[in-house]
């Protein structure tokens, strides 16, 4: 990726002006430091205490560009934590802070599909890269991460393994979209002896579908960005790009693209 | 916003009840109902006292989902469970209810309501024609007999033509103070909007009622010509569709309004959809009010497109930035019909538009607050 804002900004001191995202999620925080391109970025962790997860990614991305607290002209928050950070400037939802840091990445996006810890998205962006329409699921865990995690939790696997388990598997269909639910067929599936292997590749399938399903709420149109701690298995994505019949941009480092988007509203906002 | 006028109306509803009591020892009889489509004017030609029962509040739904199923819609289960429970004074001091075959919930909660109190179903058609509009003439003659036997009184044309007037010019007082939100800035938030709206349903005297909205209506106007007003011009303005809301149930329009958003336009129940359309005057009184009755534009008609053009218009008018669309978990006409709205006001204009499906609980504030920021984010 060769991304970068082409023009720099500087400061009234005559300085590049510098701004940090941090997007607080219910799995894992994030921070990206920005100057017109990525200086540095940090992932922990979000734990029980969001607020200092926020504080402490914030710290370890200044000391990744080696920088400090005061360089950062602005800071911008997102995610569900964003209200507990006391030090942002500006807090922005998920939804706008995605839709900008997947244009920044891949300046063609008009679609991003983001699975979250608690929650999974698709946000339609317009030509202008502004966002025309979302939609996110709601009151449920089917189709976020949460789901994910307690259907690894009972095959007893790391999410790398359920991606390497799921390829080339015929998957067996799991009717509940219901995290409980689909919790207890998959025990019934594994009382049949249903292979691992099928049931994984039969997690991945519901995954793909629900997300499938969201989009059926708002123009879906190309080129779609994956974005979120999913997207780093690659399992996982070639089976969502063909459930979707398309190409899915990746990131180098997807969890990031919240906080990298942050960063930037903050950039172009000063 | 601060007013004498707003804590009037804010204090009204807990001393209607006083004047009820009042009432009903004098011998006036109240009756109590649910819904937009219980036309006032015959219950006010009986003499009686019209009380809306529609339950807003969250604490009730315990009590009923003893009865009810849990995944009904949360209005249906508040306003059984309320009445049920004998926790509601207005239900208690009501003589008769009124109801109608709106939606399948409702219809068979009604059912129920009938073994506590005396219950007068109203069988509505579900088409807004002429064949429809004969039918249902014929359910307001048999509602105008009953109130008479009950009531022992006799409604006459004359009484009919007064209550007529009377509801006319509430209708008028109450469009005329919504219309207020068309100036921008609006000088009234929606919250307290919603509460003038709300509370007003409760006032046992409609005269007095129509001059203090007319009143707050003239006072607000002032204000805006003072430059008085908790918006700016960059605020987005909302328009709310769908479901019923009150105070209790306000939820959605409280998180609208705290992230920078405000609702101007309420089209719902309580809102602009009771009071754009008047009863014609001139006409034979029972069939102009069956006539403006029938045509409220409720999810329950099918096809019920005068409801997209009503919205569309009302989006036109208050210049609105972006149109919510609340409907209630368990409620599937209104979450149905979010489909063809989206659809329809997309054709029409392209206008930024939002479902949000949910109930009374606050157990998905957090949830609603991001999909509402972004949602003003995006038309921001
Ligand atoms: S939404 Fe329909 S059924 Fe409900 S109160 Fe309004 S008119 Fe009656
Ligand atoms: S909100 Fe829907 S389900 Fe509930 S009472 Fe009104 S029409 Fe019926």
């Amino acid at each position: 990726m060769v991304n970068k804002i082409d023009f720099l900004k500087y400061s009234e001191r005559g300085e590049v002006v510098i701004t940090a995202g941090i997007d607080v999620g219910s799995t894992a925080t994030k921070a990206v430091i920005f100057d017109g391109t990525i200086r540095s970025m940090a992932i922990i962790p979000t734990g029980w205490n969001p607020k200092e997860a926020g504080r402490n990614v914030f710290l370890e991305a200044l000391n990744e560009a080696s920088l400090q607290e005061q360089d950062i002209s602005m800071i911008v928050g997102t995610g569900y934590g964003r209200v507990s950070l006391a030090f942002i400037d500006r807090k922005v939802t998920e939804i706008t802070c995605h839709a900008k840091g997947a244009r920044f990445l891949f300046p063609q996006t008009r679609t991003v599909i983001d699975i979250g810890g608690q929650d999974s998205k698709v946000i339609a962006v317009g030509e202008d890269g502004s966002v025309v329409d979302f939609i996110m699921n709601d009151k449920c865990a089917a189709g976020t991460g949460r789901f994910l995690q307690v259907m690894t939790g009972i095959l007893d696997i790391t999410l790398d393994e359920l991606g390497q388990m799921a390829s080339g598997s015929k998957p067996v269909s799991i009717n509940s979209m219901c995290t409980v639910f689909a919790e207890s067929e998959i025990i019934g599936l594994l009382a049949q002896e249903v292979t691992k292997e099928a049931i994984a590749s039969g997690i991945v399938q519901t995954i793909a579908n629900k997300m499938l399903s969201l989009t059926s709420r708002v123009p879906c149109l190309e080129e779609i960005t994956f974005s979120g701690g999913v997207a780093n298995n690659p399992e996982i994505c070639a089976v969502l790009s063909s459930a979707f019949g398309a190409k899915f941009n990746i990131a180098h480092q997807p969890q990031i693209v919240g906080a990298l988007g942050a960063a930037i509203l903050g950039y172009e906002k000063l | 916003m601060e007013s004498d006028l707003l804590c009037e109306f804010e204090s009204l509803r807990a001393k209607s009840i006083t004047s009820i009591r009042a009432a009903k020892e004098e011998g006036r009889k109240v009756v109590g109902k649910y819904c937009i489509y219980s036309p006032m004017e015959l219950v006010l030609a009986a003499g009686a006292i019209p009380i809306p029962l529609c339950s807003t509040k969250q604490d009730p739904i315990a009590e009923a989902e003893k009865v009810l199923p849990r995944n009904l819609c949360p209005l249906i289960k508040s306003s059984y469970g309320y009445a049920a429970s004998g926790a509601c004074p207005y239900f208690n001091a009501s003589d008769l209810l009124i109801a109608e075959t709106t939606c399948d919930g409702k219809k068979k909660m009604y059912e129920l309501l009938s073994d506590i109190k005396p219950l007068h179903l109203l069988q509505l058609p579900q088409k807004q024609d002429e064949e429809a509009l004969q039918y249902w003439y014929g359910e307001i003659l048999k509602l105008k007999n009953r109130l008479e036997e009950d009531f022992s009184v006799t409604i006459t044309d004359h009484n009919l033509r007064e209550a007529i007037q009377l509801m006319n010019e509430e209708r008028r007082s109450l469009q005329d103070l919504q219309d207020i939100a068309k100036l921008k800035p609006s000088p009234i938030s929606g919250i307290d909007l919603l509460m003038v709206l709300y509370n007003r349903g409760f006032s046992v005297d409609k005269k007095e009622a129509v001059f203090m909205v007319d009143r707050l209506t003239l006072e607000l106007k002032e204000l805006y010509s003072k430059g008085v007003t908790p918006f700016t011009r960059k605020t987005p303005r909302i328009l709310l569709t769908g479901v019923p809301i009150g105070i209790g149930s306000h939820k959605v329009v409280q998180i609208i309004e705290e992230n920078g958003g405000n609702v101007v336009c309420f089209e719902s129940c309580g809102g602009y959809k009771a009071v754009y359309d008047r009863v014609d005057e001139e006409k034979e009184p029972l069939l102009a009010i069956a006539k403006k009755y029938l045509g409220t534009p409720c999810s329950c008609m099918s096809p019920n497109l005068a409801r997209f053009e009503l919205v569309e218009r009302l989006a036109e008018e208050f210049d609105v930035d972006g149109v919510v669309d609340l409907t209630w978990q368990g409620c599937h006409t209104y979450n149905i019909e979010s489909y063809s709205m989206k659809k329809y006001l997309q054709e029409k204009r392209n206008r930024p538009f939002l479902q949000i499906e949910t109930d009374y609980s606050e157990s998905d504030v957090e949830q609603l607050k991001v999909r509402i920021e972004a949602f003003l984010e995006m038309i921001n």
